[in-house]
């Protein structure tokens, strides 16, 4: 029925009295993975944290499959689906591996479908089985943000907004997190991928958004976007 | 001093040290929680203390003449109690604290805040019994368990037993249920616990009102073994029990049950010591907290960060 996962519609945000979000228009498609690109300080976070609720915009609509949730608590927009994993992880560094899955599950009614979820991420990351009991904060980056994607997919998200997953990472371990990403997007699951290393986000994503200080200011198929000078000079490199 | 009169004397005194230590812990453990959860050093917390044994009081005044001032009577006024000022929690953290929490306020206008609401129960407690002395009148004796010259009541048993299972039901609750992994949770990370759906603001009232029922506990506990209760007998225990919490490190649930029972043995080993005795109690006591401190400032199970008040 309805095609779209998310729509955002002039989306305007305040940090106290710093214009964050300038009116943010994007969309993406159920099943896709759409990027958002830009540098340091472009609002990219911002635009996540408005999106789950964590800030109100002050203008503008936000529709999860139709509905409008600008005007949702955070843990109301996770009930309906829309899971949020935070640049950094944030995984709870004082609480084991499993329990810090079981919070993931939170929003789970059912004791029985909360140990299911976590047999599948157990499944999905077998480095997590072998270290549930261990304390978050001793794992290393990788399983961290291993920890923190298995903590969003505890609930089955409709869609799932990732924050910077590559950062702090080595190489290969990126192009771990990234076949996982990939993984998930084959088996169903929407995802707005936020990345500063564009070369990668363009890689996984079937469409980019550029954000430049709270505004778009480009967009386009992946593959567009990777043969774009002004992309490849600014957040490519070459 | 005979050897044996020793022993007897260090053996009676453990048994009233750990009946003492029991209600500093049944309190530091509220304390603790909510500056765990909100970084919040809730001044008012001895004051529900004293108000959770007025209202245990007024239930066994109730409910005494159908079931009896013994052990059923006051256990329904203990659960009543809990129950009620369990609430008042509640109550208290919505009007007085989270309103400023959600402005993000200075911890110095919320610690105003926490001393004015102590000084509003104080000051209604006060007017509503006169400012008297009430006799908390139980069908309890002396009978116990006498060995030599070793006197235990069954009270002080109930006491430390009734104390226990309070603690291993906190216990399981912290670490078995998901709303006391939650509160874990919101200890380190409040905005991610909102990504995992959790509802903060309800699980810090719920963290007042396990606080709360907890001193409440230790306030009807503290009326029926003391035999009166009055108006005052909040301040000096939320002080003594802030300072168990201290010491166990802040934050700390283990802590908190740990720096309550060596605040209360060190206190009754202090009265019996030679030099010491009951006037010196307090500067025996706080002279070794004072060197703990110094020694490992963040209390015996704290962690080494450093935490801004």
């Amino acid at each position: 029925m309805n095609d779209l996962a998310l729509v955002l519609q002039n989306v305007e945000t305040f940090y106290g009295k710093i214009h964050a979000l300038k009116g943010v228009s994007l969309e993406v498609p159920k099943g896709k993975i759409v990027t958002l690109l830009g540098s340091n300080g472009a609002g990219k976070t911002t635009t996540l944290k408005t999106i789950s609720g964590l800030i109100q915009a002050s203008a503008g609509k936000i529709e999860f499959y139709g509905r409008d949730i600008s005007k949702e608590k955070a843990h109301n927009i996770v009930s309906m689906g829309l899971i949020h994993v935070p640049e950094g992880r944030r995984i709870f560094k004082d609480l084991s591996v499993k329990e810090n899955l079981e919070l993931g599950g939170f929003t789970l009614k059912d004791e029985s479908l909360r140990r299911k979820r976590i047999e599948h991420v157990f499944e999905m990351f077998p480095r997590l089985k072998d270290r549930q009991k261990q304390i978050g904060g001793t794992l290393s980056g990788g399983e961290q943000q291993m920890l923190a994607i298995g903590r969003a997919m505890m609930t089955d998200p409709k869609l799932l907004l990732l924050d910077e997953p590559s950062m702090g990472l080595a190489p290969l371990i990126v192009q771990d997190i990234m076949r996982i990403i990939k993984q998930l997007n084959s088996e169903g699951t929407t995802i707005l991928l936020v990345e500063q290393n564009a070369k990668i986000a363009l890689k996984l994503a079937d469409y980019g958004y550029v954000l430049e200080t709270g505004e778009l200011v480009m967009e386009g198929d992946s593959t567009e976007l990777r043969k774009d000078e002004r992309i490849t000079k600014a957040y490519l490199g070459e | 001093m005979h050897a044996m009169t020793v022993f007897y004397t260090i053996i009676q005194q453990l048994v009233n040290g750990l009946i003492l230590g029991s209600f500093y812990s049944l309190v530091a453990l509220g304390y603790s929680m909510v500056y765990g959860i909100i970084k919040l050093l809730n001044f008012a917390h001895g004051d529900i203390y004293m108000v959770g044994a007025f209202v245990g009081f007024g239930a066994l005044g109730i409910f005494g003449n159908a079931l009896g001032i013994g052990w059923l009577g006051i256990t329904v006024a203990l659960v009543i109690s809990m129950v009620l000022v369990g609430f008042l929690g509640i109550v208290i953290h919505r009007i007085a604290y989270q309103p400023l929490l959600n402005k993000n306020a200075p911890r110095m206008s919320l610690l105003i805040t926490a001393v004015g609401v102590s000084f509003t129960l104080f000051n209604a407690v006060m007017v509503m019994t006169s400012g008297e002395y009430k006799a908390f009148t139980t069908s309890l004796g002396y009978d116990g368990i006498s060995i030599g010259p070793i006197n235990i009541t069954y009270t002080q048993i109930i006491m430390v037993v009734a104390t226990a299972v309070l603690m291993l039901g906190l216990y399981w609750f912290i670490n078995r249920t998901m709303y006391g992994k939650a509160m874990r949770a919101i200890a380190l990370d409040q905005d991610a616990c909102r990504l995992m759906g959790i509802n903060v603001t309800k699980t810090i009232s719920l963290t007042f009102f396990v606080g709360s029922a907890l001193a409440a506990a230790a306030g009807v506990m503290a009326g029926v073994y003391y035999g009166s209760i009055h108006f005052y007998m909040g301040f000096i225990i939320g002080l003594k029990a802030f300072t168990a919490a201290v010491i166990g490190g802040i934050g700390s649930i283990p802590g908190a049950m740990l720096g309550g029972l060596i605040l209360g043995l060190l206190e009754t080993a202090g009265t019996q010591l030679p030099f010491v005795g009951s006037a010196w109690k307090d500067v025996f006591t706080f002279g070794i907290l004072i060197l703990l401190l110094v020694t490992k400032p963040t209390g015996i199970l704290g962690k080494s960060e450093i935490e801004r008040m």
